[in-house]
């Protein structure tokens, strides 16, 4: 009881803060992962719509921890190195990273938005089944592994550099993009291992080798084109600073890695 | 191709008895029996028969026997007919050869070597009828010291217990999904766990929404490698979670369940697409280590607000003792582990048959190994795999565990015969089907009261055991293994479980 009281004492005393400011900021030097996300979680309770984090270095599990039954909606700006696991089974909030991140971005998110101004680590958007990711620069391995959608969630990842190997490993849906700029060639080998779903768009090239036996690899038409135009679009206007020019981009060669077949196990079994 | 695999049963109709009532043709998904309307007779296909009973125990008339199959390969004790059958059908299809329920070969079973122990004379037995037993368990991290406040004479604790599930008898429902069972199954279990006090484990094939509200409290909701169904929702209107590394029926391996039982409501509990095939892959690809177990972990406890006790399963493999230690100091408050014997829908015959170690000898290595390392009160133990009866049951707590996972034991109360065929999405008995004609032979009340009335009567059997030897609580006799003897074991294995043999 005591607890609940005391839980209830410091959302009124954070609602106070709230109102007081449009954007409320937070210096997360020296504190730890669960107090900063003790603290966003009260922010959320009090209603806040904007948060800015200042001096982030290594705190994990950004925004994993603000679920509401009324799935309320918050901003989060980062400025600093968030830890592992960013926005892991993020419930529709946004979060924009001025830095790079860690590993885990993303993991087994739901809805939402995540805008890293930088690069990020191994395993982004594991098993991600809604939502919309962009880095700037380049990506880790394991990226987009088991990406899924269902009905009318299908997320999106759009990386401006490349990926290192295992890039959309048993990925089941969704759409992944990397964009290779600033000449970054795709060295990542055992692409789209196991994939069955969802697709890849490419831009240049990669051999034959680089993907996995239940990949195929194929130019992409004029429906390709139109979801690449829109997002690739979404992704320079995340990151003006760049100065993309996009019918340039769109004038480039991409390639489509796509599954083979939707069920590569079918005939796996006696009967 | 011609196959020359002959039939497993024979299958004999008393035709005097027969009313050409047809029951058994409606009864028999797999298509066994049909009518022959040239002379008013039914006729059966014995190479469709998967012996599980259903028109045996339905037929009106009582005119049906199902019996293995008098005719025989000539007898080789190298070549069984398992090892010939299975080797012709791998032949004809290039295939695995896949198999449900547990492994069912001829391993020791442990628990019928032990014996336990009652009170004569001194330390006078109890009678549970008369006097209170204490079958409440706690599953959860307890502290390692408990800080308290003497405030005139009141005591206060001061320390923090992190949460732990309560559960009023020590037998729980293990994992078992909605896809791989069918809806009234999973919800036969789920009401049942809710009626007497228990938890059920959704499997990792996610909680159907409108199920969430009213039989979340008393869910442990699985996070496995296909993360299927999974969204904060999820993870907060359960009771637990648990993380699903391995399962005694096929350590090391991941799932598969095929698209043709994906329909429309279990790809909306699971969140892919209708048809689409739900694959687990063998680990889950963001944990190569325990740190990074250790960050699924916290990650589970943030995204619950660290209200929730978080579990990590396991199948008892021959290192397994080392990583439940790694695991413990993880993070993990639960530490369930699957036993050589354990249970599935659908496993590749030779993982099944042959990945593993036996429950016992698990349960014992693990609680000794975390008691010397002083961490076993960090982590609770769930032992899974091979419970058949309540004194599987209270063998396992002495022997170390905290409580059980039940799961063919709480099919068969439901009805199943242990058939073997689950993988076929053919159970008659409506309860391994998505197929809506079968399921609705499932009724959830009754259902749901034959698992009820099994908890009731294993607990109450503990209880009469429990107070035969002298005690009045669980607590008291977990890991309590002076309570327990061995028949016919050899040293070593009395070693591992930790047990003297019978008259020491």
């Amino acid at each position: 009881m005591a607890k609940a009281q005391f839980a209830q004492l410091q959302a009124e005393k954070v609602s106070r803060s709230v109102e007081m400011m449009d954007e409320v900021e937070i210096d997360a030097t020296k504190l730890s992962t669960r107090e900063l996300n003790d603290r966003l979680r009260d922010l959320m309770q009090a209603g806040a719509e904007k948060v800015v984090l200042r001096n982030v270095c290594g705190q994990r599990y950004i925004g994993t921890r603000l679920y509401s039954p009324e799935h309320r909606k918050m901003k989060i700006e980062i400025f600093g190195t968030p830890g592992n696991d960013l926005a892991a089974f993020l419930f529709g909030h946004e979060i924009i990273v001025h830095g790079n991140a860690q590993d885990g971005v993303g993991n087994t998110m739901d809805a939402g938005e995540i805008v890293v101004e930088g690069r990020a680590g191994d395993v982004l958007g594991f098993s991600m089944r809604g939502g919309k990711i962009f880095i700037r620069d380049n990506v880790g391995y394991r990226t987009a592994l088991h990406m899924k959608e269902y009905e009318e969630k299908s997320p999106v990842l759009v990386v401006g550099g490349t990926s290192q190997d295992f890039l959309g490993e048993y990925m089941a849906g969704g759409i992944v993009i990397l964009l290779g700029l600033g000449g970054k060639v795709h060295k990542g080998n055992f692409m789209g291992t196991g994939m069955h779903g969802g697709v890849i768009y490419l831009r240049g090239s990669i051999e034959a080798s680089q993907v996995g036996s239940h990949v195929e690899i194929s130019p992409v038409d004029d429906v390709d084109r139109e979801i690449l135009e829109r997002y690739i679009g979404e992704f320079m206007e995340r990151f003006p600073d760049l100065s993309l020019n996009k019918d340039q981009i769109l004038k480039d060669e991409f390639v489509r890695l796509s599954p083979r077949s939707k069920r590569p196990y079918e005939k796996l079994y006696a009967y | 191709m011609k196959s020359f695999v002959f039939p497993e049963f024979q299958i004999v109709r008393d035709e005097e008895k027969c009313g050409q009532c047809r029951g058994c043709e409606r009864q028999c998904a797999f298509g066994t029996h049909s009518y022959d309307l040239a002379t008013d007779r039914l006729i059966s296909d014995e190479y469709k028969c998967a012996g599980c009973q259903r028109c045996v125990i339905f037929c009106p008339k009582n005119a049906i026997e199902i019996r293995p199959t008098p005719s025989f390969y000539r007898p080789n004790a190298s070549w069984s007919r398992e090892k010939l059958e299975d080797l012709k059908k791998q032949a004809e299809t290039g295939g695995v050869i896949l198999a449900g329920c547990g492994n069912d070969k001829p391993f020791r079973i442990y628990w019928d070597h032990i014996v336990l122990n009652a009170s004569q004379v001194t330390n006078p037995s109890i009678d549970p009828l008369r006097e209170p037993m204490e079958l409440r368990t706690f599953l959860g991290a307890k502290p390692d010291f408990m800080d308290i406040k003497m405030d005139d004479g009141e005591v206060e604790i001061e320390t923090r217990v992190g949460p732990n599930l309560m559960v009023e008898t020590p037998i729980l429902f293990s994992a078992m999904s909605y896809g791989a069972i069918s809806y009234n199954a999973f919800q036969s279990l789920a009401t049942a766990a809710c009626k007497s006090g228990t938890f059920f484990n959704t499997g990792e094939g996610g909680l159907p929404k409108e199920m969430r509200g009213e039989f979340g409290r008393c869910a442990i909701v699985q996070v496995a490698s296909g993360r299927f169904g999974i969204d904060a929702e999820y993870l907060n209107c359960a009771a637990a979670v648990e993380i699903k590394v391995g399962q005694g029926a096929k350590p090391g391996i991941g799932g598969h369940l095929p698209g043709e039982k994906v329909s429309p409501a279990v790809a909306a509990t699971r969140m892919i697409p209708t048809g689409a095939d739900a694959i687990s892959p063998a680990p889950h690809h963001d944990i190569y280590s325990i740190e990074d177990l250790s960050m699924l972990i916290y990650a589970l406890k943030e995204a619950t607000n660290y209200e929730k006790p978080i579990s990590v399963k396991i199948a008892a493999v021959h290192n397994f003792a080392a990583i439940a230690s790694g695991i413990v100091r993880a993070g993990a408050d639960i530490i369930a582990i699957d036993g050589l014997r354990g249970g599935t829908g659908a496993a590749p015959k030779a993982i099944r048959d042959n990945v593993g170690i036996p429950i016992e000898l698990a349960i014992s290595s693990l609680d000794r190994r975390l008691r010397n390392e002083g961490i076993r009160n960090r982590a609770s133990i769930i032992a899974a795999g091979g419970i058949r009866c309540s004194a599987d049951v209270i063998k396992a707590i002495a022997l170390g565990a905290d409580a059980v996972y039940i799961g063919s034991a709480a099919l068969i109360a439901m009805g199943c015969n242990l058939c073997q065929k689950c993988y076929t999405g053919k159970c008659n008995w409506g309860i391994c089907t998505q197929d809506p004609r079968l399921e609705g032979r499932l009724n959830v009340d009754i259902a749901s009261q034959r698992l009820s009335n099994l908890i009731h009567a294993w607990s109450h059997e503990v209880s009469e055991m429990l107070g035969g030897m002298g005690i009045n609580a669980l607590e008291s006799l977990r890991g309590n293994r002076d309570h327990l003897r061995g028949v016919g074991l050899y040293e070593w294995e009395l070693d591992v479980l930790g047990i003297k043999g019978a008259g020491e």
